[in-house]
């Protein structure tokens, strides 16, 4: 009863909203790493002064790859906001 | 904003404007090698170099040091595409500033890129370990891993591709988003968003694309 005046188009669109929304939930993990990265990059160069330009790179480099996970979420709520592959489908049903 | 439309057998095709960006990039580094070339030649080689030559140098120099760190010794004589790929995303990259669409924002010319350090990493595992070693790599170590390696080989160009395009487009939506909320106000809040998306994200992503590249390529040659 509480859908009654929102069509099936905009239903989608909340919906795919929604789900952007939550797909950059797994921004947290590539946060954490990357926190837990730079901190334990900053304790070497405490330990380690000489070798900063080093760590510092490996840090990074780490850090990059850490990143993938945040960036595949990122790609994912971009296409749902901007692609709108289920609402393409939904058309394409044509009911 | 230099996109470009015209007919060819009656269908409209549509060059987006980063891919215009993709060439206009290239030809501003063509110039810029071309100018370069011609002060080499011309320059007097008893005297240490000055100017435009010696922060080229440096450059290359830098470039030099870092394959031969992660690549190996023997392996100087790849710096030559490194430089060109850092080259060409560094400024692809930085042309947010002038006000272009970066054409790294479009993940056809990400693709790409990952795509040439994907076939360069089989072609010199293939070369380097010969056909049956490459296979056997798969099978390392039990070979009932082998669906499981063919995933991992297959994920690194598109992690790669992705990590580019993801962190470019994401800054590029941030900042239009930011520019068409504020108007007018705009240019008082974005110089910050510009030195971070652009200038500091943008050196840091190409010199990753960078290192990862040497690094995948380089893990075929036993230094």
């Amino acid at each position: 009863m509480m859908l009654q005046g929102i069509t099936s188009e905009a239903f989608i669109l909340g919906c795919s909203a929604i789900g952007a929304g939550l797909a950059m939930i797994a921004g947290i993990g590539p946060g954490i790493g990357q926190g837990h990265a730079a901190g334990q990059g900053a304790a070497a160069v405490g330990r380690q002064p000489e070798a900063q330009a080093l760590i510092t790179r490996t840090m990074l480099l780490g850090q990059a790859v850490a990143e993938t996970t945040g960036i595949y979420s990122l790609v994912i709520a971009i296409i749902l906001i901007f692609i709108r592959p289920l609402l393409t489908a939904y058309l394409n049903l044509g009911l | 904003m230099f996109e470009i439309t015209f007919n060819l057998l009656n269908r409209e095709i549509i060059i987006p404007n980063t891919i215009v960006n993709v060439y206009i990039v290239v030809f501003a580094l063509l110039i810029f090698a071309m100018a370069v070339n011609r002060k080499i030649r011309k320059a007097d080689l008893s005297k240490p170099p000055s100017g435009l030559l010696n922060v080229m140098e440096i450059l290359v120099e830098t470039v030099e040091n870092l394959v031969k760190q992660t690549m190996g010794e023997k392996q100087v004589w790849f710096s030559p595409y490194i430089f060109t790929l850092m080259a060409f995303l560094l400024v692809a990259n930085l042309s947010g500033l002038l006000g272009f669409t970066p054409p790294t924002s479009d993940y056809s010319v990400t693709l790409t890129l990952a795509l040439v350090t994907f076939t360069l990493t089989q072609f010199f595992g293939i070369k380097n370990n010969g056909i049956g070693g490459y296979i056997k790599g798969f099978f390392q170590p039990l070979p009932f891993l082998l669906p499981l390696n063919i995933l991992g080989e297959l994920a690194n160009p598109i992690s790669l591709s992705f990590r580019l395009f993801g962190n470019i487009l994401s800054g590029v939506i941030i900042m239009s988003l930011i520019y068409n909320a504020l108007g007018l106000v705009a240019p008082l809040v974005t110089p910050v968003l510009h030195a971070y998306f652009d200038v500091f994200s943008g050196l840091l992503q190409t010199f990753i694309f960078a290192m990862l590249t040497m690094i995948f390529i380089g893990g075929n040659f036993d230094n």
